[in-house]
C-alpha cells in the first residue's frame, strides 16, 4: 500500500501523484519505473517514474488517462491508498558526464524528464528539455522543468505556446546549432510513434540517442517476457535490460504491433467502465 | 497387519467434459474410507526405502500408520513436522519417480498412494482448528527472499526452531511459481493460501512487493534492516524462447505470461478482472514438461477449441508426470511428436497463422542419455495456429546477481551454493530452489528450503 499524499490534475486527462514510497523513493533513478495495480483483481501497469525526493521518502508519477486501470488511478486523491507500488525496476539512464544532455518528452512523457535533467544538472552537464504538447492547455510541468534545466523548448502543434511544430523539427534546428544547440546525447520519453520520429531525426547527425520503451508488462521483474523487444537484431526484455535503449538500434515496427496485442479487450474495459461510470470509479476509491 | 492389495485406490477425479471448461481442481481427493483403505496396503518395512525417496524425508510409513489406525490429528503431526507445505506436495509433488517409485510393493505390485494419502491427511487438517500462533523465541533475524516453495519451506522450518523470519516477494501476492505458476485445477489457491496462512502462524512475516536487489540491496538487509542470514529462493523464473523467426509474433507467448495472466493475474474473470489474455481457437505449446501440460490445459479451459502439445522428441523422452499427461489425455490435448519447430508463421498484420516444424525421428542417445532427435529429410510440416506458447525451460533471473557482489553463478546463470547445505561463497547468505539447480520440482525445492534452515541453524549455533 501507498498513500498518495499529493494528487494534482495537470490537463483533462494526466493527473500528477506524489506517494509516500520511502524504500522506492530511496533507490530510485533516473529512466526507472514502478508497477502499480489499484485494486483486487487489478492488473500490473507500468509507469515511469518522474520525480524522487529521498528525503521526504516519496515518489512522483503522472498518469494519463488511456485504459481501464489508468482512469480508475485518475479517480484517486489525496489521502487514497494504492494498493501495490513495486519498483524501482529497470535499468536507469547511462549518459556519459560532462556533456549536453537533451532530453525530448511527448505528451505526459514529459514527467520523466523531472528527475533525468534533476540528475545531469546536479552533476555539471548542460541540459535542454524539448517538450512538446497539441496545444498550450496540453502542455505540463514546463515551470518545473524551467527550474531545473539550463533551457527548455516548448513546442505546439498549433503555436500556441514556443515553437510551432513538432518535438522533433525543433530537436533538428538544435541539431544544427540553434539556440541551446547541439545536444551530445538525446533522451526521449513518450509514445512510440514519438521516439521512432526521433530516432530518424537523429540517425543521420549521428547523436546517440535514448529511448524509454513502454510496452506490454506483466510482471516487470523479468519473469514472462512479455515485454520482449528486437534491439540490434537481439530480443531482450524491457523489464531488465531496459526500459532505456538505443534508438538507432531499436526494431520500433515490431515495438509497435506488439504494443497493440490487446487493444480490443483496453476498449472492451473502457467501454465497461464508462458503462458503471460513477459507481465503479468511486468503488476504486 | 498389511492387506494385499495389488492395485492402489483410484484418486476419484471429476469427469473430463466437464472439467476441461472450469478452473475447479480435477482431482476431488480421498475420502477417509479411501484412505484407511489405501493406509493398509502399507507394509511398514523395516528398513523403508520410501523415505529415501524423499526430498524432505516424511517418516512415510509412521504416518500412513496413523492413518491406517484412524488417528488423523497423529498423522497430520508426523507430516507437518516434516513437511511445511503438505497440502501442496500432496498435489504436486512427482511420487511416482520419488518415494512411491522405491516402495517395496512396488517390485511385485502396485506401490502404496503415498501423494494420495499426504494430500487427504493435509486436508483433513484443513478441516480441523488451526494451532495456536507461535511467537519467536531467538533473537536472531533471518530474511528469506522470495517466497515459492524453497523461501517458503526454509521460513516454516526456521520459524519452528524459534527465528524471527520475514519473506520478501517482488510480486503482489506469496508463493512464487505457486502462485503465478501452477493452475487452480491442479492446486487451489485456496490450499495455497492455507498453508501460507499455517507459516504465519509459527510467525513467519511475508512482504510484498519489495524486489530485493532493486528495492533493496541485498547487503542492506544485513547493514540497515540487522538480519543475520540470508536464504536466496528466487527461482527459476526467466523464460527461454526458441530463436526461431516469428516468435515475436503477436500470440506468441512464454509459458510464464500465458499461465501468469491467467493464474497470478486472473484473466479467466477478464473483464472482472482487469488482465486479458488472447486465447485463439487452436493452441499450441511447445514442450512437454508439467508446464507445458498446465499450457496446453488452460488453453482449453480458456475456451480453445484445440490445445496441442508439440514436442521434437516421443512420449518416452517427455519431463510431464503421468498423472498430468494422463489428464491431458482426457481432456482432449493431442499431441504431435518428434516435431520439432521451425519458424512461427504470421498474417501481414503480424498475428500467429501457423507453425512451421520439421519432423524428427530417435536416432543415437545423447549426453542426457535420451534418444537424440534427428531431422527426417523432406519432411515438413504446417500446422494451423493461432497461439504459440513456449514452454521449453527457464533459466534464473539475473536481478539479483547483477545487484549484489560476493555472489557467484555459473555459465547457466545459477547461483553456486553448497548442494548439502545451500551456502554461498557470500557469508552469511545462503541459497536453494531453481536459482541454484535450474528449473527443477517443488520438492526438490522445498527439500533445499529445509535442509538450509537447518545449515542456518547449526551455523548461527556455531556462531553462538
Amino acid at each position: 500500500m501507498a498513500r498518495i499524499v499529493e494528487a494534482r490534475r495537470l490537463t483533462p486527462v494526466t493527473k500528477l501523484f506524489r506517494l509516500d514510497a520511502p524504500l522506492i523513493a530511496a533507490a530510485a533513478k533516473a529512466g526507472q519505473f514502478v508497477m502499480l495495480r489499484v485494486r483486487e483483481g487489478g492488473e500490473r501497469i507500468p509507469l515511469t517514474i518522474a520525480d524522487y525526493d529521498r528525503a521526504a521518502g516519496t515518489l512522483t508519477i503522472v498518469v494519463q488517462e488511456v485504459g481501464a486501470t489508468t482512469k480508475r488511478v485518475c479517480a484517486l486523491e489525496a489521502g487514497d491508498e494504492i494498493l501495490d507500488v513495486v519498483g524501482p525496476l529497470g535499468t536507469p539512464v547511462d549518459i556519459a558526464p560532462g556533456g549536453h544532455a537533451c532530453a525530448v518528452g511527448g505528451g505526459f512523457g514529459s514527467a520523466a524528464l523531472l528527475c533525468l535533467m534533476k540528475e545531469l544538472r546536479a552533476r555539471g552537464d548542460t541540459t535542454t528539455a524539448i517538450v512538446g504538447a497539441r496545444n498550450k492547455d496540453l502542455l505540463i510541468l514546463t515551470d518545473e522543468l524551467r527550474a531545473i534545466c539550463t533551457s527548455v523548448e516548448i513546442c505546439t502543434d498549433d503555436g500556441s505556446a514556443g515553437f510551432k511544430g513538432f518535438v522533433t523539427q525543433r530537436l533538428a534546428q538544435l541539431i544544427a546549432g540553434e539556440g541551446p544547440g547541439r545536444p551530445d546525447t538525446v533522451v526521449a520519453i513518450g509514445p512510440m510513434v514519438m521516439l521512432r520520429a526521433i530516432a530518424e531525426t537523429t540517425r543521420e547527425a549521428k547523436v546517440k540517442t535514448l529511448v524509454s520503451l513502454d510496452p506490454l508488462m506483466v510482471d516487470g521483474t523479468g519473469m514472462c517476457g512479455g515485454c520482449r523487444v528486437i534491439v540490434g537484431g537481439q530480443t531482450l526484455f524491457a523489464c531488465v535490460d531496459g526500459p532505456i535503449f538505443d534508438a538507432h538500434e531499436v526494431d520500433f515496427a515490431v515495438g509497435m504491433r506488439r504494443s497493440k496485442q490487446y487493444v480490443r479487450q483496453e476498449k472492451e474495459a473502457v467501454e465497461r467502465l464508462a458503462c458503471a461510470a460513477t459507481p465503479a470509479l468511486v468503488e476504486a476509491r | 497387519m498389511p492387506v494385499k492389495r495389488a492395485e492402489k485406490t483410484p484418486m476419484p477425479v471429476r469427469d473430463p467434459e466437464v472439467r476441461a471448461h472450469d478452473f475447479k481442481e480435477v482431482n476431488d481427493g480421498y475420502t477417509i474410507f479411501h484412505a484407511a483403505f489405501e493406509a493398509e496396503r502399507c507394509l511398514r518395512c523395516q528398513d523403508p526405502v520410501c523415505v529415501e525417496g524423499c526430498p524432505v524425508g516424511i517418516p512415510i510409513p509412521d504416518f500412513i500408520h496413523a492413518v491406517a489406525i484412524g488417528d488423523m490429528a497423529g498423522a497430520a503431526r508426523i507430516l507437518r513436522g516434516a513437511n511445511p507445505l503438505p497440502a501442496i506436495c500432496g498435489r504436486v509433488c512427482p511420487q511416482e519417480t520419488q518415494c512411491e517409485e522405491r516402495c517395496s510393493l512396488g517390485t511385485r505390485l502396485v506401490p502404496v498412494a503415498i501423494g494420495h494419502l499426504e494430500r487427504f491427511v493435509a486436508d483433513w487438517e484443513r478441516t480441523q482448528a488451526p494451532a495456536a500462533p507461535l511467537r519467536p523465541t531467538r533473537p536472531k533475524k533471518i530474511a528469506v527472499i522470495g517466497s515459492g516453495p524453497s523461501g517458503l519451506v526454509c521460513a516454516g522450518e526456521l520459524a519452528r526452531l524459534g527465528y524471527p523470519v520475514t519473506v520478501y516477494e517482488a510480486l503482489h501476492a506469496p508463493g512464487g511459481v505457486l502462485r503465478y505458476g501452477i493452475p487452480e485445477f491442479r492446486l487451489p489457491k485456496a490450499i495455497l493460501d492455507w498453508e501460507i496462512g499455517v507459516l504465519k502462524g509459527l510467525g513467519v512475516e511475508i512482504v510484498c512487493n519489495v524486489v530485493i536487489g532493486k528495492t533493496l540491496p541485498l547487503d542492506d538487509l544485513f547493514s540497515r534492516l540487522g538480519y543475520t542470514v540470508v536464504f536466496v529462493g528466487t527461482g527459476a523464473g526467466l523464460p527461454q524462447f526458441l530463436g526461431i523467426s516469428g516468435e515475436d509474433l503477436n500470440g506468441v507467448m512464454s509459458a510464464n505470461e500465458f499461465l501468469t495472466r491467467v493464474n497470478l493475474m486472473r484473466a479467466y474473470d477478464f473483464p472482472e478482472t482487469d488482465t486479458p489474455v488472447n486465447v485463439g481457437k487452436r493452441v499450441a505449446v511447445i514442450g512437454a514438461g508439467n508446464t507445458a501440460m498446465d499450457a496446453a490445459r488452460t488453453a482449453l479451459r480458456m475456451g480453445a477449441e484445440e490445445a496441442m502439445i508439440v514436442y521434437r522428441r516421443s512420449e518416452k523422452e517427455m519431463s510431464a508426470r503421468v498423472e498430468e499427461y494422463g489428464h491431458a489425455i482426457e481432456e482432449g490435448v493431442r499431441f504431435h511428436w518428434l516435431t520439432s519447430p521451425l519458424e512461427v508463421v504470421g498474417s501481414a498484420d503480424g498475428w500467429v497463422t501457423g507453425l512451421r516444424c520439421q519432423k524428427m525421428q530417435l536416432g543415437e542417445p545423447d549426453r542426457s542419455g535420451r534418444a537424440r532427435p534427428v531431422p527426417i529429410p523432406g519432411e515438413e510440416v504446417t500446422i494451423p495456429l493461432d497461439n504459440v506458447v513456449l514452454a521449453i525451460g527457464t533459466t534464473p533471473n539475473p536481478l539479483l546477481t547483477r545487484t549484489t557482489s560476493g555472489l557467484l553463478t555459473t555459465k547457466e546463470g545459477c547461483l553456486v551454493a553448497d548442494e548439502e547445505t545451500g551456502r554461498t561463497p557470500k557469508p552469511l547468505v545462503f541459497a536453494g530452489g531453481d536459482a541454484v539447480t535450474g528449473a527443477a520440482t517443488v520438492i526438490l525445492a522445498a527439500g533445499a528450503g529445509k535442509r538450509a534452515a537447518h545449515a542456518i541453524d547449526e551455523a548461527l549455533a556455531a556462531r553462538g
